[in-house]
């Protein structure tokens, strides 16, 4: 098949640059590519983003309901994350239930919000044991051009970030109020080419890559979640050059949150 | 982590140092491993550790289903990690949840990394890993148990893949979670290992560390995995020494 000798001439040509320290769009081995964030961009949401990072697009909605609090956690409140990697995003997803990939991507999002706590779930409960509110964070991919975990979770922390709890339409106040977050998590993803670890791969250096490790950092410079995935594997000392990269981006990425912020 | 209103905090780490159940902070739970425990698989392991018990079969490599999945130039290899409704205090509803689902593809990611899967294209090689009984740290447990027994089928690969779960207990570094320290501890960090390249072929976490925190439990995860590896070993000497060799035997 044509598809696989072209992907194969193109890892091969991946690998060859990057073991001398280049890569297929110019971009040095610690550059991401250019990013993106435009809070607000669904209006009908509570909260919601665009981020691109490069040709890769992640819409973040946020939208929140009121629901019945989990008998074991009376007086916090609910958070579901949901990713939706979706036909339209690229020829390599199909229509149906969510694929491994969408759910590790949603997973992983969502792991990073909760180990950061970015929200303190107990100032969602309304009644102790019976109303709470249910925050959703959905993510929808709409361009796959590689990293969609980093794109994804700037999405989902910036719409949060920006979103108001909707208390005058559900009549449980006078008035909106902000949502109101008090960590920011963000992940930084690389990927193993060869012997070079690169940050913010693109679709087709995921193809040639062996081994990803994504960190999720938050702003006191902790680390809150990390994700290995792919084919491939990484020593202790490269996780540890990984995770003081990650921080050193992780503040960069964090400054585009706030940066948008009203 | 999940402690959000939950009350009855136990005390995670007693003055003089030591765990919940009498351990020191870089100490196993006892581990007992046992391979080809079934009769249809082509392979299989079975692993108690501390109060997991966890299945592992194997089978293959065999056709591929679906068939869409096949590769021209070498194994897929398709995990399976379920948990029995019974392996949890509540009744956990049976079927794929998307937490076993990213699980088994780690899983499957961290043994694509070792098997010589281009050693037999256009066939599948499936790893089917069953939670009996869990409390904590179950996917390093799934993954030692496929682990030996993709050996005990016969399957070539770089090296067998120990694993183990550090974490963070009342902020100190710790070896191997119990359940009570996995649900009321700091963080939870699993990792599996290639022990001749040293590597790391599975690497997950969740909770709170410094980097610092972070160097330590590597170390201390490395050094656990060493441990566990050579428990997998014995479990496949004991295989062959044990085993029925007499005709039609087995």
């Amino acid at each position: 098949m044509s598809g696989e000798v072209a992907t194969e001439i193109r890892t091969t040509h991946i690998l060859d640059l990057a073991a001398s320290g280049k890569r297929l769009d110019g971009r040095g081995p610690d550059e991401y590519r250019t990013v993106v964030v435009q809070p607000g961009f669904v209006e009908t949401a509570d909260g919601s983003a665009l981020v691109r990072i490069g040709d890769t697009a992640v819409v973040a909605g946020v939208k929140l309901e009121l629901g019945k609090p989990f008998p074991d956690t009376p007086n916090a409140g609910v958070l579901t994350t949901n990713a939706e990697l979706i036909p339209l995003s690229s020829p390599v997803f199909e229509p149906g239930p969510p694929q491994p990939g969408a759910i590790e991507v949603s997973r992983v999002v969502d792991r990073a919000i909760r180990a950061a706590e970015a929200i303190d779930l107990t100032r969602l409960c309304v009644t102790p044991g019976e109303k709470t509110w249910v925050c959703y964070v959905d993510l929808h991919v709409i361009d796959h051009s590689g990293n969609l975990i980093d794109t994804a979770m700037l999405a989902g922390v910036t719409a949060l970030a920006h979103a108001n709890v909707p208390a005058k339409r559900f009549g449980v106040a006078e008035a909106d109020y902000k949502l109101d977050i008090q960590h920011f998590p963000v992940e930084c993803t690389f990927v193993r080419l060869g012997e070079a670890i690169v940050v913010d791969p693109t679709f087709d250096e995921e193809q040639a890559a062996q081994g990803r490790l994504t960190v999720a950092t938050d702003e006191t410079g902790r680390v809150v979640a990390m994700q290995k995935g792919l084919v491939g594997a990484f020593s202790p000392d490269d996780v540890r050059e990984i995770v003081r990269r990650a921080l050193v981006h992780g503040d960069r990425l964090r400054a585009r949150i706030k940066g948008g912020a009203a | 982590m999940g402690s959000v209103g939950a009350k009855d905090v136990p005390v995670l780490l007693s003055p003089e140092g030591l765990r919940i159940d009498g351990r020191r902070l870089d100490e196993l739970r006892p581990i007992r491993i046992q391979a080809g425990v079934l009769h249809q698989a082509d392979g299989s392991a079975f692993v108690e550790w501390g109060m997991n018990k966890v299945m592992a079969a194997v089978y293959g490599p065999r056709e591929v289903h679906p068939r869409h999945l096949q590769q021209n130039n070498k194994a897929v290899i398709q995990c399976k990690y379920n948990m029995a409704a019974f392996s949890v205090d509540e009744r956990k509803r049976p079927g794929l949840d998307r937490r076993s689902q990213e699980i088994s593809k780690v899983i499957a990611e961290a043994f694509e990394s070792v098997v010589f899967a281009e050693e037999f294209p256009r066939t599948s090689i499936d790893v089917y890993i069953e939670v009996l009984q869990a409390n904590a740290g179950t996917r390093c447990a799934g993954l030692v148990a496929a682990s030996v027994a993709l050996a005990d089928a016969g399957i070539p690969m770089a090296d067998l893949l120990p694993a183990v779960a550090v974490g963070k207990i009342a902020g100190k570094i710790a070896l191997d979670l119990r359940k009570e320290e996995d649900n009321f501890g700091e963080a939870d960090l699993p990792m599996a290992l290639v022990p001749q390249s040293g590597r790391l072929v599975l690497l997950q976490m969740e909770g709170h560390m410094t980097p610092e925190e972070l160097s330590q439990s590597l170390d201390l995860g490395v050094q656990g995995c060493r441990v566990i590896y050579e428990k997998m070993k014995q479990a496949l000497r004991d295989r062959y020494a044990t085993a029925r060799f007499a005709p039609g035997g087995q």
